[in-house]
C-alpha cells in the first residue's frame, strides 16, 4: 500500500469503513461503558475478532509473522477508528508498543514465536519499561536482571504499565552487568505480581508490575535494546496520534450536531459567532492533527522524513489538538457536556491521558527544538 | 503528447525548457519572456489553447514554473500579482473569447497590470453591501463611487470592478461585474498611507466614469456570482504558495534566532519551536489539501488555509519583535511616504505589516464564519438585511 504522502487510496477508505462499521455494531457506547466497568477492562472475544476475523491488528507487521504487511499508514487508519469509538482493548500495550518492539528485533525465532499470537488478537502484550516518555530512557530502567541456573531472573517494580494486568507477554528492559537488555516474561508466573490501578481514563487500563526473582528470557542484547525501544516508541507515538485524531474528529462532529439542534433565545446556538468560531477553531485543530499524524505514519513507513522529528511532530500536534477539542466540546455542550451520561467526559479523559502518555507535548516540543533549532546550521 | 488530454508533466517541462532555451531569462526582457511563455500555453496550463493554456491538469503548473525559476526566470505571479492571482481565471470563465484574448496576453507579460476595485469605506466584510453605482446610459455604464484598499491601482491599466446596478433589490442581487480602464476620465487614484508609514494601497475615486457594456462580465445583476469565482481563485492561489519547510516567515524567525545567540532564552526557544511546529502543521495541511484536490476533493483542510496562515504570520513576527527586545522599538523612517517595495524589509516593518494579514482577503472573524457555515454546516448567522432591498438597509 505504499503511495504518495497523503494519498488516501480507495483501499485505505475501505479499511476505514470496515473498522468503523465493526465498531458501530460491536462496540457502541453502551458496550464501551459496560466493558470499562468490567474487571478485565476489555473484551478478549472482541479483540480476537479484530485480530482474526477482520485481520486489522497487524497491518504494520510482515506476513511472515502473521501480519498484513500493509504498512503503518493502514495501521494508523485502524487505530484512528478504534480511537474514534473508544474501543476498550489493548491498543496501547499490544498494538502500539509490544508489536513494534518485537518487529524491530533481530531475532527471527522470537518474532516467529510471539508476533502471530498478538496479531491474531489471541494474546495481549505490553512493555514494562521507560518508554512512556516517548523515548527510551535507559536511566529510567528500574528492573535488574541476574543470571541464574543458565537463565535470567528479574527484580524490580514498574508503574504505569499499559494493559499490564491483562498481558500474556511482558517485555521488560532490565539492567545487566553489561548494560540494559530486553527480556520477555510469558504467562502468569507467581513471581510477576500485578496490581491493577484505577485510571483516569477507564477505557484504558494500567497496572503496577512487581518482579520478584521472575524467570525471563533475554530477547535483545545491550546494544540492540535501546535502538529497538527507540524505534518502537516512535511507531507508538504515531499510532497514538492517529487515535487522537479519531477521538477529536468525533468530538467535533458531536459538538456541531449539538450546536445545530440546541435552541436558546429562539435560535440554534450554532448561529452565534461565539459558538461557531470555537467550532471553526476545533476544525483547524483536527485538520492540523490529521496532517501531522499521517505525515508521521507516512514518514516512518517510507522513510521520507527524520523519524524522530516526524514522530514528535505527530504526537505534539495531536495531543494539543485532542485536548483542546475535547475541552471545547464539553464547554459547547453546556451542562450536558460534563454529565456522566453524555460521552464527552470519556473522550476528555482519553485526551488528557493520551496527551501525557508516550511523551507530553512539552517533551516533544523540546525534542523538536533540539532537532530544528539547536542543531541548525551556522550555529 | 498527441492530444490535449495526454499532456503530462514531461510535456509541460519540455515546453518550458524550450521557452527558456530560446529566450534565456537573464538576457531577455521580462515582457518578451513571459509573452513566449504565454504563447507556449504555459501561463495557465489549465486554460484553453490560444489563451495562455494547454487544457492540461492544473497541477502541472508547478512543474512549468519550476523550470522557469531554475532557469533564472520570475515566479510568474510576481509579474502581475493581481492579474495572475485573481483576474485571469475570471476572465477565462466569463469574458467572450475575443475579449479574453485581447486582455490575457498583456496581463501575462505584465505590460498591463491589474487592480481590484471591490472594497469600499462602507463595505469591507459585508462586501455585497457596497454602494458604488453603475447606471446604464446607451451602450455605456456610468459609474460613481469610492473604492479602497486597492493595491497597484496607481500602476494598473485595468481594474476589476463590482458596482451596484439595482439598489431596489436585496444586496447580492443588484451587483454587476465590470472591467474598467484605469485611464478613463473620472478615475482618480490616491495613495493610502498605512501603519508602516508606507503606501502599499490606494483609494480610488470614480466620478462619472464611462464603461462600455462590452466590458461587463456575466449578466446584469449577476456580479456577486462572478466575484465569488474571483474570490475563490484568491483562496486557491494562497494555498499554492505555501513555502517549503523552514522557509517563508518562519524561516525569517529561524534566521533571526540563529543570528542572535545573545538574545536566546529557553522561553523563546520553546516559543519558536511551537511556531515552527504550527508552520509545519500548516504546510502539511496544505500539502494534504493539494493531494486531495488532485483527486477532485476540496475538503475542510483547504478551507482553513487563509485563517491559519494569517494568524501564524502575525505570531511569527510578534516572536521576532520579542526577540529583538529594545531594538524592536526603533524604526527605519517615517519621514517620507514611500511606496512599498521589495527591498529587504526590517523585521519591525514586517511586524507592523502583519497586522493586516488577519484583515485583508477576509478578516479572521469572517473566515471563521465561513469555515463554520460552509464546512461544518452550522446554522447561518442572524442577518438584518436578508430579503431587504439594498436601499432600505441601514448603513453607517
Amino acid at each position: 500500500m505504499n503511495g504518495r504522502e497523503f494519498d488516501f487510496t480507495e483501499e485505505l477508505g475501505e479499511l476505514r469503513t470496515l473498522v468503523r462499521q465493526f465498531c458501530e455494531e460491536q462496540s457502541p457506547e453502551d458496550v464501551v461503558r459496560t466493558t470499562m466497568d468490567s474487571e478485565a477492562g476489555f473484551d478478549p472475544a472482541l479483540w480476537r475478532r479484530l485480530g482474526t476475523d477482520l485481520g486489522v491488528l497487524g497491518l504494520h507487521v510482515p506476513e511472515a509473522y502473521g501480519g498484513g504487511d500493509a504498512g503503518l499508514v493502514a495501521q494508523a487508519v485502524v487505530v484512528e477508528e478504534l480511537g474514534a469509538a473508544l474501543v476498550c482493548g489493548p491498543v496501547l500495550g499490544t498494538l502500539a508498543l509490544a508489536v513494534p518492539v518485537l518487529c524491530a528485533l533481530s531475532r527471527e525465532d522470537v518474532k516467529e514465536t510471539h508476533l502471530p499470537g498478538l496479531v491474531s488478537g489471541d494474546r495481549v502484550g505490553t512493555i514494562a519499561g521507560p518508554l512512556l516518555q516517548g523515548t527510551f530512557d535507559a536511566a529510567g530502567v528500574t528492573v535488574t536482571a541476574v543470571e541464574a541456573d543458565g537463565g535470567w531472573r528479574l527484580n524490580g517494580a514498574v508503574g504505569h504499565v499499559p494493559d499490564g494486568a491483562a498481558a500474556d507477554l511482558v517485555l521488560v528492559p532490565a539492567r545487566t552487568p553489561a548494560g540494559t537488555a530486553l527480556f520477555l516474561v510469558e504467562g502468569a508466573p507467581a513471581q510477576l505480581r500485578r496490581t491493577p490501578l484505577t485510571t483516569l481514563d477507564q477505557t484504558r487500563r494500567q497496572a503496577e508490575l512487581e518482579l520478584v526473582d521472575c524467570p525471563a528470557v533475554q530477547i535483545a542484547d545491550e546494544t540492540e535494546t535501546a535502538q529497538v525501544c527507540e524505534q518502537a516508541a516512535r511507531v507508538a507515538a504515531v499510532l497514538l496520534a492517529a487515535e487522537q485524531v479519531g477521538g477529536a474528529q468525533v468530538m467535533l462532529g458531536r459538538t456541531v450536531e449539538h450546536a445545530s439542534g440546541r435552541y436558546q433565545f429562539g435560535v440554534p446556538i450554532g448561529s452565534f459567532q461565539a459558538v461557531k468560531h470555537r467550532c471553526a477553531d476545533m476544525l483547524v485543530a483536527v485538520e492540523q492533527a490529521r496532517s501531522a499524524a499521517y505525515h508521521g505514519a507516512w514518514s516512518l513507513q517510507d522513510g521520507t522524513d527524520d523519524p524522530a522529528l516526524a514522530a514528535s511532530m505527530a504526537k505534539a500536534v495531536a495531543s494539543d489538538s485532542y485536548v483542546k477539542v475535547a475541552a471545547a466540546a464539553i464547554q459547547l455542550h453546556g451542562g450536558t457536556g460534563f454529565s456522566w451520561e453524555y460521552p464527552a467526559h470519556l473522550y476528555f479523559k482519553r485526551a488528557a491521558t493520551d496527551a501525557v502518555v508516550l511523551g507530553s507535548t512539552e517533551q516533544h516540543i523540546d525534542r523538536i527544538a533540539a532537532l530544528v533549532l539547536d542543531a541548525a546550521p551556522g550555529r | 503528447m498527441t492530444t490535449a488530454t495526454a499532456t503530462t508533466a514531461e510535456t509541460v517541462e519540455e515546453l518550458a525548457r524550450t521557452v527558456v532555451r530560446e529566450r534565456p531569462p537573464a538576457t531577455t526582457p521580462t515582457a518578451e519572456l513571459m509573452g513566449a511563455w504565454y504563447d507556449a500555453g504555459l501561463a495557465w496550463v489549465h486554460f484553453p489553447r490560444g489563451l495562455g493554456g494547454l487544457e492540461a491538469p492544473r497541477m502541472l503548473q508547478t512543474a512549468a514554473n519550476r523550470v522557469l525559476k531554475e532557469a533564472g526566470g520570475p515566479e510568474p505571479r510576481t509579474v502581475n500579482i493581481i492579474g495572475y492571482g485573481i483576474v485571469a481565471g475570471t476572465i477565462v470563465r466569463y469574458a467572450p473569447p475575443e475579449l479574453a484574448a485581447r486582455l490575457l496576453r498583456p496581463l501575462a507579460t505584465g505590460e498591463e497590470l491589474w487592480c481590484q476595485l471591490f472594497s469600499e469605506p462602507g463595505a469591507g466584510s459585508d462586501l455585497a453591501g457596497l454602494a458604488t453605482r453603475a447606471v446604464r446610459d446607451g451602450d455605456d455604464w456610468v459609474v460613481t463611487g469610492q473604492k479602497v484598499w486597492n493595491s497597484l491601482a496607481h500602476l494598473a491599466r485595468w481594474g476589476i470592478l463590482l458596482a451596484r446596478t439595482d439598489p431596489d433589490v436585496p444586496k447580492h442581487k443588484g451587483l454587476t461585474y465590470f472591467l474598467v480602464d484605469m485611464q478613463s476620465p473620472g478615475v482618480e487614484v490616491r495613495p493610502l498611507r498605512q501603519i508602516t508609514g508606507r503606501a502599499q494601497f490606494n483609494e480610488v475615486f470614480l466620478e462619472g466614469v464611462r464603461i462600455p457594456d462590452a466590458m461587463r462580465l456575466g449578466d446584469v445583476g449577476a456580479g456577486w456570482a462572478v466575484s465569488l469565482s474571483t474570490l475563490s481563485d484568491e483562496r486557491v492561489g494562497l494555498g499554492d504558495r505555501v513555502p517549503a519547510r523552514g522557509a517563508g516567515s518562519i524561516g525569517e524567525a529561524l534566521a533571526l534566532w540563529a543570528a542572535r545567540p545573545d538574545r536566546q532564552t529557553p522561553v523563546l526557544r520553546d516559543r519558536l519551536a511551537r511556531l515552527w511546529l504550527r508552520s509545519e502543521s500548516h504546510r502539511l495541511t496544505v500539502e494534504r489539501a493539494k493531494v486531495a484536490a488532485g483527486h477532485g476533493v476540496f475538503g475542510p483542510e483547504a478551507a482553513i488555509t487563509k485563517l491559519v496562515a494569517s494568524e501564524l504570520n502575525q505570531q511569527v513576527y510578534e516572536f521576532c519583535q520579542e526577540l529583538l527586545g529594545l531594538e524592536g522599538t526603533l524604526y527605519e523612517s517615517y519621514t517620507s511616504v514611500l511606496e512599498d517595495d521589495d527591498s529587504p524589509t526590517p523585521y519591525q516593518r514586517k511586524f507592523l505589516r502583519s497586522r493586516a494579514a488577519t484583515i485583508e482577503g477576509g478578516t479572521s472573524e469572517i473566515q471563521r464564519n465561513i469555515v463554520a457555515e460552509r464546512v461544518l454546516r452550522l446554522p447561518a448567522d442572524l442577518r438584518n438585511d436578508k430579503n431587504v432591498p439594498w436601499r432600505d438597509v441601514p448603513r453607517s
